[in-house]
């Protein structure tokens, strides 16, 4: 090596990345300024984390999370991993929020178990944890945001199905992430249900299999349900994006109105495939209430009136006042049934 | 007749050659972005972000140091994720079924050493080329983690071990698993350096053929690296299992190329033959510090990833490129001799 | 069997037909040379095995095959992994390889779903013909860095798949392209078939079937072996071999390209995560397929059988009973077993040009 492309190559490299650098640090991501060193001093500042981003159910949380957060005044930003399946995947983000010394993470757990020690050292940097969507282990957060309780979902969802496939045959799920907390909650209680309750007697559950939230995953697994059992009659897809890949598989399959699907949709995205028949009916809550919700339920956290023990109440904006319940749960309330007759009344 | 100019009065002085070279332009830029960081990325001078950025190369700190000694030899292994995936499996399935975390870990570090082994075994004794079979072995050893747990995550385990992976030294804030690696470290620097094993390394990099006609035992020597790879990968796995405290067969898909790309940037030549351990962990130290940095910037990831790309590629190019510069620029004359005195001619007949 | 020749071993014995093919192919007569040659090619090899994989998974369950749905299945799902598994194959038999399709893929996909939504008036073949174009000036990036700085294109294409990666992830953010926002048209696509043939299988047998008869019969084509068995013959020989190389990666860029439109029709909704991975699928196809990863040897037709086998296994798995958990390391095992049993053949057949060389017409 001679001299000149050593010192060079050394000058060259340095100018490259500095300029680099400079260009990011100088490049506002748009949101807001980087949050003062310790919280405190000015603006609560939140982080919302969800179980990935580019997933449209987790957009519609964070824009109502938005709207809580000019109401109290607070500043929030989101971030996430582009996919779900990996429980690790949050640990970097909820590290970043430590360091960042933030008041308050608002999370959808992607396991229920493996981000306990990040959050563990978030909450001794002082920042207030508050799980929605989908839960740790209660010692691990601050306050759980419940969409629903997870035998009301699991019933609702077996009605559907039942009601479509006549109260009997196979039916299959396709879930989520194989880890998420909430999925398997779920899941399981739909397995005891199908037990226990004569009325679906008749209904096998044959396979459970797991789309990860992404796209083409769920695609090629409806893909792959109704090539290896023949005989299925019903899909159960109790995840946003799931029910939406399975749709659109069904729809240009000759199965479609022959295999029933339903399960958790948005109405935005099951509205052209419950026109054209592939789909009747599904059921969600309105995300949207739930961001809300959670960033009133933290603000409320950071400023003291409550600490999470069962029987606190605060206020949550529009939505009113709400209870803490056992173990940290705050309960939003019930699912809500989709169908033909009333999916155009909502735009979410 | 002139006396013979000797090498010492061509070479460059000592402080020259100790210091001009790719090692140090690394290590530099890595300082420079470090203090630059220091002084302009909010939140970057606080307690944590010492100990989340080396919790978070950690395995990429410990996978490059076999890696290196491989490139060196010409050869490549991009398996190591897989390994360490593999591994990661091992010790949750394994734990899962009621054995405790150092025996399933001990079993996590023998398998590595198999995987290795067979790495080793193909491309040393069959005689393949390092590239193919170990993008076969990436397959067929993620393949088997996956197999093994399917999608699932195996993420309950004792809570002193993962206390431990995640503990510092005291009240400092360097995690514990700088300790291993710092022996690691300076284990391969020794075997790097200071035996004729080592010396082995560079000259099967620089000429196989060579290296084999001057004694060197090519294969094991190839067959020992590819198995400290695999062991190696196997800790580095244990270590990110602990850390998370998650199990998963998809567990660090994609580090080697991160790994590659650390080590490339440390001045390793993709050829064989060239590069030194401490311009690698500059590698590894700079593009951590770049994306935690970015992070803290809140920059998303995919710049990182463009930064790595182009550092990359930069490094690899810079010296061809600025060879071809050099050539064009005017050179200075080389200082003028005596002239010789002409040939005599020669009595005819000879 | 007697090759009816008169070519002979040094101690006069008759050379059977493999050995004749080998030494003295046009002793034989054309018939017998190109009956021979295919039937000891290692591409029928896995043709065989692709059939026997289907076969089986049918007589397991008849609606892999023979439903309308499964037919489609069968045809379309291993289409984009051909495509992608030939301009692969090209850069390899030059002795590079490629890893930035997975990339190169995702941008064109993204940007396939922005023409349609920012451009609507745009018609379909105008946005294929831009998303091939931005593919290969892709490729030409590689292609320049690895021809003109003579660096390994592994390298090369490792910080490309990084770069490319990031833009498509700055560009599409968490942005995601809906089925929705596409013109039914283009999506109909997907699914078309002429003939029972679905239109992206007849798209992707039209460029094996082109790309390969250009590689065998054309000086071009040819070249590119040439250059990969041995790049310093080739120099000193006078191929223009900075053109060639640049020319493989140009057409795997622009392949990638072509891929990346077929998986929006398919699929319908482009995230920025798509095709990661897929590069060393792609290369795992090549391999499977007798293409040496040394170059100067295989074929795009074997390339293509070897995609097919790839995504046809894993849709057979769980016919077979095996957990497509399993997939992966199916595909490992059978990459090691196609270098090993490549390794194999070429020592044998070393033995044989060794001994072919005291063989007399």
């Amino acid at each position: 090596m001679n001299l000149h492309s050593n010192r060079a190559a050394a000058l060259a490299a340095l100018a490259l990345s500095l300029s680099l650098l400079t260009a990011c640090g100088s490049d506002d991501s748009g949101s807001d300024s980087g949050s003062e060193s310790g919280g405190g001093g000015g603006d609560v500042a939140m982080t919302m984390l969800p179980k990935n981003l580019g997933n449209p159910y987790f957009d519609t949380s964070t824009t109502g999370a938005e709207t809580a957060a000019d109401e109290v005044g607070a500043t929030i930003e989101q971030v996430g991993p582009e996919t779900g399946d990996d429980p690790a995947g949050q640990v970097p983000f909820i590290n970043t929020v430590a360091q960042q010394g933030a008041d308050g993470l608002i999370v959808s757990a992607n396991d229920p178990q493996a981000i306990c020690d990040a959050i563990g050292e978030a909450r001794d940097a002082g920042v207030k944890v508050v799980t929605f969507d989908s839960d740790t282990n209660p010692d691990c957060r601050d306050l759980f945001i419940n969409q629903a309780t997870a035998e009301g979902i699991a019933a609702k969802q077996l009605e559907l199905i039942s009601e479509q496939i006549g109260g009997s045959g196979e039916i299959a799920i396709l879930s989520a992430a194989a880890n998420a907390t909430n999925q398997n909650a779920w899941i399981e209680m739909m397995e005891a249900e199908l037990e226990s309750n004569p009325d679906y007697a008749d209904i096998e559950l044959v396979d459970t299999v797991y789309g990860d939230d992404q796209d083409q995953k769920s695609f090629d697994q409806t893909e792959a349900l109704l090539q290896n059992h023949p005989d299925l009659k019903g899909i159960i897809s109790p995840t946003t994006v799931g029910i939406a890949a399975a749709a659109r598989y069904l729809s240009e399959s000759e199965s479609k109105g022959k295999v029933m699907l339903t399960g958790l949709g948005t109405p935005n995205q099951m509205r052209p495939f419950v026109e054209d028949g592939t789909v009747e009916a599904f059921a969600l809550w309105n995300p949207g209430d739930l961001g809300y919700l959670a960033v009133h339920a933290t603000q409320a956290l950071v400023d003291g009136d409550i600490t999470g023990e069962e029987g606190d109440t605060f206020e949550a904006g529009e939505l009113g006042e709400f209870e803490v319940g056992a173990d940290g749960v705050v309960l939003l309330g019930e699912p809500f049934t989709f169908n033909a007759d009333n999916i155009d009344d909502f735009d979410f | 007749m002139t006396t013979p100019r000797t090498y010492s009065e061509f070479s460059r002085p000592l402080w020259m050659r100790l210091l001009l070279t790719r090692e140090t332009a690394v290590i530099a830029l890595t300082a420079a972005v470090v203090v630059y960081s220091l002084a302009t990325v909010p939140n970057f001078d606080g307690p944590l972000t010492l100990k989340f950025l080396l919790q978070d190369i950690a395995p990429i700190l410990l996978i490059a140091l076999p890696m290196t000694l491989i490139i060196i030899t010409g050869e490549i292994d991009l398996s190591v994720a897989s390994i360490v995936g593999l591994s990661s499996v091992m010790l949750g399935v394994l734990h899962d079924n009621g054995l405790s975390v150092p025996v399933a870990a001990l079993i996590a570090l023998l398998v590595g050493a198999a995987c290795g082994a067979l790495n080793g075994f193909l491309v040393a004794y069959v005689g393949l080329p390092s590239l193919a079979v170990t993008i076969g072995t990436l397959a067929l050893f993620r393949g088997i983690a996956v197999g093994l747990l399917g999608t699932k995550a195996v993420t309950e385990f004792t809570e002193s071990w993962t206390d431990l992976a995640t503990a510092t030294l005291g009240s400092t804030n360097i995690p514990v698993v700088m300790v291993p690696f710092v022996v690691l470290a300076l284990g391969f620097s020794l075997l790097l350096h200071f035996s004729t094993f080592g010396r082995g390394i560079y000259d099967i990099g620089l000429n196989d053929e060579a290296a084999h006609f001057t004694g060197v035992d090519v294969a094991r020597t190839k067959w020992i690296l590819f198995v400290l790879s695999g062991v190696v990968s196997a800790f580095a796995g244990i270590y990110y299992t602990l850390r998370f405290g998650s199990a998963r067969g998809d567990n660090a898909t994609g580090m080697e190329l991160q790994v590659i790309a650390a080590v490339l940037l440390g001045g390793v030549s993709i050829f064989g033959g060239r590069g030194r351990l401490h311009g690698v962990i500059a590698g590894v130290v700079l593009i951590g510090v770049i994306a935690s940095a970015l992070r803290l910037e809140r920059v998303t990831v995919n710049v990182t990833n463009i930064i790595i790309g182009l550092l990359l590629i930069a490094s690899v190019i810079s010296t061809p490129l600025l060879s071809w510069v050099a050539t064009r620029l005017p050179r200075k004359a080389p200082p003028s001799e005596e002239p010789t005195p002409p040939k005599q001619a020669t009595p005819a007949g000879v | 069997m007697t090759p009816h020749t008169d070519v002979r071993h040094a101690d006069g014995t008759e050379a059977s037909t493999s050995e004749v093919l080998l030494v003295e192919p046009s002793a034989l007569s054309p018939a017998r040379r190109i009956t021979t040659t295919v039937l000891r090619s290692r591409e029928l090899s896995i043709f065989l095995v692709l059939i026997a994989v289907t076969v089986v998974a049918t007589l397991k369950n008849d609606s892999f095959l023979f439903s309308s749905d499964g037919w489609r299945n069968f045809l379309v799902n291993p289409s984009l992994l051909l495509l992608l598994a030939v301009g692969q194959a090209v850069v390899i038999i030059t002795r590079n390889v490629d890893l930035s399709v997975g990339s190169i893929m995702a941008l064109t996909a993204y940007l396939t779903g922005r023409l349609f939504i920012d451009q609507p008036g745009l018609p379909v073949v105008a946005v294929f013909a831009l998303c091939i174009l931005a593919g290969g000036v892709l490729g030409l990036v590689n292609g320049l860095l690895v021809a003109y700085f003579n660096v390994p294109a592994l390298v090369i294409t490792l910080g490309t798949l990084y770069i490319y990666r990031g833009i498509v992830l700055s560009w599409a953010g968490s942005d995601r392209i809906n089925a929705g926002d596409l013109p039914s048209g283009f999506l109909a696509l997907g699914n078309k078939a002429i003939l029972t043939i679905p239109v992206l299988t007849i798209i992707a047998l039209a460029v094996l079937a082109v790309v390969g008869y250009y590689l065998y019969t054309a000086r071009g084509g040819r070249e590119f072996y040439a250059i990969g068995s041995d790049p310093d013959a080739a120099v000193l020989y006078g191929l223009d071999v900075r053109r060639r190389v640049l020319a493989a990666f140009v057409l795997s860029g622009a392949l990638a390209g072509l891929v990346g439109v077929l998986y929006t029709a398919r699929y319908g909704t482009v995230s920025s995560g798509v095709g990661s991975g897929i590069e060393l699928q792609a290369v795992a196809a090549v391999v499977i397929g007798g293409v040496a990863i040394f170059g100067g040897s295989g074929t795009v037709w074997g390339a293509a059988i070897g995609a097919f086998l790839l995504v046809t296994i894993n849709r057979a798995l769980p016919s077979l009973g095996i957990e497509d958990f399993w997939q992966r390391a199916v595909v490992g095992a059978l990459i090691l077993g196609a270098i090993v049993l490549d390794r194999v053949l070429a020592n044998r057949q070393a033995t044989k040009l060794a001994e072919a060389r005291e063989m007399t017409a």
